[in-house]
């Protein structure tokens, strides 16, 4: 029985499953296989930060004041990327830090990319008024800089860790609210969704449960780029002395008082700069990839 | 033409009525309020409160105060500075000038080396100068410039000595401001030096700024070269028998450019929101530094303005962009 079934269904090519199907077309691509180990690093670090560090990230080893890296002369292997101006240890900060960085940067994508998916489905399918409307506030918003945006919320909100989260959340809002609606659009008079909503369903299920699921691609790839810059950004306010406020090791505030240094320790500005370069390179390679396998269509346009 | 320019002018109305709203309501939207914003930790007896709300027209309703806000904008009129006591607007005439010789520099900077490379790039797809190219690209797109500024500092100023850390020109030179772009106006002066000394303190700070928009171009230029040289009228011109040259630069090269200028007419956002950051490192004095040191001294008049004017800025900016586009290209035109 279950032989002839397979005899006569044999010519049927095997095809493979989308995941699948999304993950051959992903390691094909070498760059954003090997981004992809560096960022499950860094997040494996920031996860399990306080076991792997070997400091404390706010203890002061006043004896160990800009002790360079141990490759250098002078250096000791207690404190292997040396330590700053207070004497704590670098790389148990960057572990540290990479917590903070890498979620307000994940958090702020989330905190944007639901409200702008909601709002972006609302425009689409309310084209008339309320879609005019959120547009034109769009408009408005992405008129500044995602930064300037973000300083701007900041001035109003106050620094610190959660504004720092809301400020780039809201500063990156316009970016997916266009993108979900761009994406509905074109779904919107696709012949399914005529279908669905002949068959009785009602707006909010035609909006989540039917469109939604085809406008993903962009969104992803979309969300991973917004990853990208949000680190950035974050460390920029940090600079800036507008994001995270010290002692809370974050890479961009650790960079804030190293200008002092320059001359006498340079690896207080060399370290944490690398930490964004890398990170933030790898997430840009990595959604890359992502967009290259999940958008075939985007694939022949790079 | 002339519809297509009215449409495209009154799209960017409602934007800028809203820019008015968000830098209007900046001041107000800031906990406790304005006046006790202003005089910051120290008391104030009620009486010069009151006075003071009066004298800054904040006891009337919103509305009337927004149209006082709009009628003042009108005039020109951008509010006084808190801690200087000087008209907005005067000080911001004095630094803009700072500002865009620093961008400007970064723009050509970005330009003249992303635009030859991302073209060479597209050309030799997949050849050892199109990898290094497109890795350079990622690597500026990616860049923190905050830390590529302290790096090229360290490098360049602190250990080979070859260039200034901060400012725009050394301060034994008085310079008469004409232009307020001091390259040419040291050029002009007959002061010895001073143009080396002008041009020494900008080219770090180029460098910095121009970065991001120098891997945008590239990669830009890149994959618009690629769309092109698959189009039919590239083999057309090539089945013709015509010098590769003539059909990269003739044929391919003008097309492929018209994207291009939409991108670097964009960058200008960037470039503005990067100013905050390489004007701060390298102790600028442009309207960037002034903005982050207007929002620690809580002077909010001059926050207020400068979202106002950098909004302002970016909205024409794209307006022009936009309209070149229409120009270069009809069939925007028809386009509703």
């Amino acid at each position: 029985m279950n032989n002839s079934a397979t005899a006569i269904f044999e010519p049927a090519p095997q095809y493979p499953t989308p995941a699948r199907d999304f993950w051959r077309s992903f390691s094909s691509n070498k760059g954003a296989l090997l981004a992809m180990i560096i960022f499950a690093i860094a997040i494996i670090c920031a996860l399990l930060a306080p076991w792997i560090a070997p400091h404390s990230p706010i203890e002061q080893y006043r004896e160990h004041m800009l002790q360079p890296p141990v490759w250098q002369s002078g250096g000791d292997s207690h404190f292997l990327l040396g330590t700053d101006e207070t004497g704590r240890d670098i790389l148990s900060r960057l572990i540290h830090g990479g917590r903070i960085s890498l979620m307000i940067g994940f958090m702020s994508v989330i905190l944007s990319l639901l409200p702008g998916i909601a709002l972006g489905l609302l425009a689409a399918f309310y084209p008339q008024n309320l879609g005019i409307a959120i547009m034109r506030v769009m408009d408005v918003m992405l008129a500044l800089p995602s930064l300037l945006l973000a300083i701007c919320i900041i001035t109003i909100l106050g620094p610190g860790l959660v504004n720092t989260m809301i400020a780039i959340a809201i500063s990156q809002l316009p970016a997916y609210t266009r993108l979900a609606r761009a994406s509905a659009m074109a779904e919107i008079h696709k012949e399914y969704v005529t279908a669905s909503r002949v068959a009785g369903a009602g707006v909010a299920r035609l909006m989540f449960i039917v469109v939604l699921p085809n406008c993903m691609a962009p969104l992803i790839v979309n969300a991973t780029l917004g990853f990208s810059s949000s680190v950035l950004e974050v460390a920029a306010l940090g600079f800036l002395g507008l994001g995270v406020q010290p002692p809370t090791p974050e890479w961009g505030t650790m960079l804030a008082s190293a200008r002092d240094y320059i001359e006498r320790a340079p690896w207080v500005v060399t370290m944490p700069g690398l930490t964004v370069l890398t990170s933030v390179m790898a997430i840009n390679l990595m959604g890359d990839g992502l967009r290259d396998a999940l958008d075939p269509k985007l694939k022949r346009a790079a | 033409m002339f519809s297509f320019f009215l449409r495209k002018f009154a799209t960017i109305i409602p934007t800028f009525i809203g820019i008015t709203i968000v830098a209007f309501s900046l001041i107000r939207l800031i906990p406790g309020d304005p006046i006790e914003v202003m005089v910051g930790e120290r008391k104030l007896d009620p009486v010069m409160h009151a006075a003071a709300l009066h004298r800054l027209g904040l006891d009337q309703p919103l509305y009337v105060q927004y149209f006082t806000y709009l009628n003042n904008l009108a005039h020109g009129d951008l509010g006084i500075s808190l801690v200087t006591r000087e008209p907005v607007m005067k000080e911001f005439l004095q630094l803009f000038p700072a500002t865009v010789e620093l961008s400007l520099f970064a723009l050509l900077f970005a330009v003249v080396i992303g635009l030859p490379a991302g073209m060479i790039s597209g050309l030799r797809r997949g050849s050892i100068f199109d990898h290094g190219v497109m890795g350079i690209a990622l690597t500026g797109y990616s860049m923190p410039i905050f830390w590529w500024g302290l790096v090229l500092i360290m490098f360049f100023s602190v250990n080979l000595g070859w260039t200034p850390v901060s400012g725009r020109i050394d301060i034994e030179f008085d310079i008469a401001r004409k232009s307020g772009l001091l390259l040419i106006d040291s050029l002009l002066s007959d002061e010895e030096g001073a143009f080396k000394s002008a041009l020494m303190h900008l080219i770090l700070p180029a460098i910095v700024l121009g970065t991001i928009p120098l891997a945008v171009i590239a990669r830009m230029t890149r994959s618009s070269m690629l769309e092109v040289l698959k189009e039919d009228y590239i083999r057309t011109a090539r089945a013709k028998g015509l010098m590769p040259l003539r059909v990269v630069v003739v044929h391919a090269l003008r097309n492929a450019l018209i994207p291009v200028i939409t991108v670097i007419g964009l960058q200008v956002g960037t470039l503005l929101a990067g100013a905050v950051l390489t004007e701060t490192i390298f102790s600028w004095p442009g309207i960037g530094k002034w903005l982050i040191d207007s929002i620690s001294r809580r002077d909010y008049p001059v926050v207020q303005a400068g979202i106002l004017i950098t909004a302002t800025i970016i909205i024409l900016v794209n307006l022009i962009v936009d309209l070149l586009y229409g120009v270069v290209n009809p069939r925007v035109r028809g386009e509703k």
